[in-house]
């Protein structure tokens, strides 16, 4: 067998294994299960009780008499403030409100309450809301207009393409989900195989296997079969994580509903994560190889290498400028810089249309830089993976590489 | 044709020269020593050889080849910086480092089986390398370096950290292997273990060839015009012999130039002294690595 094949499965296998690994895979669909079940407790808790709410009411200015039914609440009159906190203090209602004398000038509305609350319901404030926009309608304009002035409208945006048929993706909250989950889950997988591979290859380095290896076969067959090997681990980690998803999309959609229930998974963003996470993954991958081939320990290797895997999650950092400001010049520059560009290209892909150019420029510079990549850490590799216990300076490493 | 023919190579890094117009060449079915003090350049030299690193200048034969994937198969390892996967057992070790040798599952683990019976390490065929002693540990690295039946046999320090009784194991197994017309190449500070294994050595010195050549020669070319006499009762006067010197349980007598050993015995023994040992004395390895290193030093 192919020695290079040879690597990639024992690296493969020795990854699938791993205890870190077989956790970070269960761990995040977990982790949205359990958001699922919490959200259906408390919401099940919290739920607007389906008996009907008494809620008095005082009525200084008069003629607020009609419409007391809003919904499951019944407002109550009271002709007095006593008579009112008396019902409230023997628990017949629910609360109070009074409306002032002076309440066509200043629009105050009192409200009385035993309960200790951030701000009044929802629920609370439309029906208080609705019956007096009603009863001060009442008879005044047609039932229609009344009801068009409680609700005054329902925008409705459809986007369009540049030949001006309707877009296939019509943006909003509920596209950046499915995105942000991408980009998360990139960003994660991208860190943890980088990790996997400097463990690996500094492990080697520790242990002195690396002379051992290089005897049998040569740097490019060790570099390219453990890269090959961990990162197909880690896609299989991506695939299984984007296999649950519409899984757990269906739980949340009967147990959340409302915006869940509008997401979709665009064929193109499935595309394109699986191509930015093999660009992703190929470009800290070739980089990690470098950086523990110049460390003396795992631990430095893990330290030295954060300078580039912390720009994958840089962008959840900018996110809600990113959400603000979807097509600023400074998201296209870092959409085209290696390091932020696959979680970044990912996370603004549910937010805006990312231009074909920028796509192609931000995926031509990312396999330059793995090209690069790869020439530069083979150097590395065959000059300093049999230096142990001291690392080279940036000087040192720049003399070696010219003279390699 | 030679097995290994190393070719005027050099070798230097930033500050300082590693190797140095470096040439000799090693026979098929000999054990041969590679010796020198600490920093001469003998593991750059195997390092050279196994094409680890490359030379400066210079070219490195093996096998009648430049060395190659395939070749490097036909090659056994054994560096001086050396060590194993420590989550992985035993037999997943041995198996894994075979296959990067070529050989197919079945036939590694039947081979492992075989060599670890033989030297003792079968009971610890499932256990992980962290789990093994030093010495365990490297007797399974010295499994890993010859499983695949390699022509040609390269150990740097091969019996460092390793008890008389896995050294002598070790030894047995290399005379094994010259027995089967293989080749070994043996770096070691250890003198007396060269002098009992290797045919030629070669003894460098900050990079340079400071002697090569067959083991009896050299010692031999090193040879001081002297005797070893271990005799009952006072020697006396003997013609031809210009200095004694009393060692315990015995003397060494130092002729003059016209003297011969067998003249000196000839003497001994008309003048009736009764003669328990009588030798020729050879400086052993250890004092001719002594002499020829003080002399570079100097």
């Amino acid at each position: 067998m192919n020695k290079t094949l040879l690597i990639f499965r024992h690296e493969f296998r020795h990854t699938i294994k791993r205890k870190g690994f077989i956790v970070l895979t269960i761990i995040p669909p977990l982790l949205i299960l359990l958001g699922i079940g919490i959200y259906g407790i408390v919401s099940g808790i919290t739920k607007p009780p389906a008996e009907v709410t008494k809620i008095g009411y005082v009525d200084e200015v008069g003629g607020f008499d009609q419409f007391t039914t809003q919904g499951n609440i019944t407002l109550v009159p009271f002709y007095t403030h006593e008579a009112a906190t008396e019902a409230l203090v023997s628990e017949d209602i629910k609360e109070y409100f009074v409306i002032p004398s002076d309440f066509i000038s200043t629009g105050v509305i009192r409200r009385y309450t035993t309960q200790r609350e951030l701000g009044p319901p929802t629920a609370t404030t439309t029906a208080i809301k609705n019956f007096t926009s009603s009863n001060l309608l009442a008879e005044k304009v047609p039932k229609a207009t009344a009801a068009r002035i409680e609700e005054p409208l329902k925008l409705v945006t459809t986007t369009l393409t540049a030949t001006g048929t309707v877009a296939p993706q019509q943006g909003g909250y509920a596209n950046l989900v499915i995105p942000g989950i991408f980009g998360a889950l990139l960003a994660a997988s991208l860190a943890f195989s980088s990790a996997y591979l400097l463990q690996g290859l500094g492990a080697e380095k520790e242990n002195r296997l690396m002379e051992i290896l290089l005897s049998s076969v040569s740097t490019r067959q060790l570099i390219n079969g453990k890269v090959l090997g961990i990162g197909t681990a880690g896609l299989m980690q991506v695939a299984i994580w984007v296999a649950v998803t519409p899984l757990l999309l269906i739980l949340a959609s009967s147990s959340i509903g409302g915006l869940i229930s509008t997401i979709q998974i665009p064929a193109v963003l499935l595309g394109l994560a699986v191509v930015y996470f093999i660009l992703g993954y190929l470009l800290f991958a070739v980089l990690s190889v470098g950086v523990a081939a110049v460390s003396s320990s795992v631990r430095e290797a893990q330290t030295l290498a954060s300078i580039f895997t912390l720009w994958s999650i840089a962008p959840f950092w900018l996110l809600s400028a990113i959400m603000a400001f979807p097509n600023s010049p400074a998201w296209v520059v870092l959409s085209i810089f290696p390091f932020s560009a696959p979680v970044l290209v990912i996370l603004r892909l549910g937010l805006t249309g990312v231009p074909g150019w920028q796509l192609a420029a931000s995926m031509a510079v990312l396999a330059s830089c793995i090209f690069g990549g790869l020439v530069l850490s083979s150097k590395l590799l065959r000059t300093y993976m049999l230096m142990y216990g001291k690392r080279p300076n940036l000087g040192e490493i720049i003399r070696n590489l010219r003279r390699a | 044709m030679p097995v290994v023919e190393v070719s005027n190579v050099v070798k230097s890094y930033a500050d300082k020269v590693a190797v140095s117009d470096l040439s000799f060449s090693v026979a098929q079915g000999e054990i041969f020593g590679l010796i020198g003090p600490n920093g001469a350049g003998k593991t750059t030299t195997i390092r050279i050889m196994m094409d680890i690193i490359k030379p400066d200048s210079g070219e490195v034969t093996i096998l009648g080849e430049k060395l190659t994937e395939a070749s490097k198969n036909r090659l056994g390892y054994l560096p001086e910086e050396r060590g194993l996967y420590r989550k992985l057992t035993v037999i997943d070790s041995i198996i894994y480092l075979a296959s990067l040798k070529g050989m197919d599952r079945y036939s590694a683990e039947e081979k492992a089986d075989e060599l670890l019976n033989h030297t003792g390490m079968l009971p610890y065929k499932g256990k992980k390398i962290e789990e093994l002693s030093r010495g365990m540990g490297q007797i399974i690295q010295f499994i890993v370096t010859i499983i695949h039946n390699p022509e040609v046999v390269v150990l740097d320090e091969p019996f460092a950290g390793l008890d008389p009784v896995n050294t002598d194991l070790l030894k047995r197994i290399l005379i094994d292997l010259r027995g089967k017309g293989k080749t070994v190449i043996l770096s070691t500070h250890q003198m007396n273990e060269i002098e009992e294994l290797c045919d030629r050595i070669l003894m460098i010195n900050q990079g340079r060839s400071v002697l090569y050549g067959k083991l009896k020669e050299i010692k031999s070319s090193y040879r001081s015009n002297s005797v070893i006499v271990d005799s009952e009762g006072d020697l006396g006067q003997v013609p031809g012999v210009i200095e004694k010197r009393t060692h315990k349980g015995y003397v060494e007598l130092i002729l003059d130039g016209n003297t011969t050993p067998k003249q000196v015995l000839k003497r001994l023994v008309s003048i009736g002294i009764v003669i328990n040992r009588f030798e020729v004395a050879t400086p052993s390895l250890n004092e001719i690595f002594l002499k020829v290193v003080g002399q570079n030093h100097e």
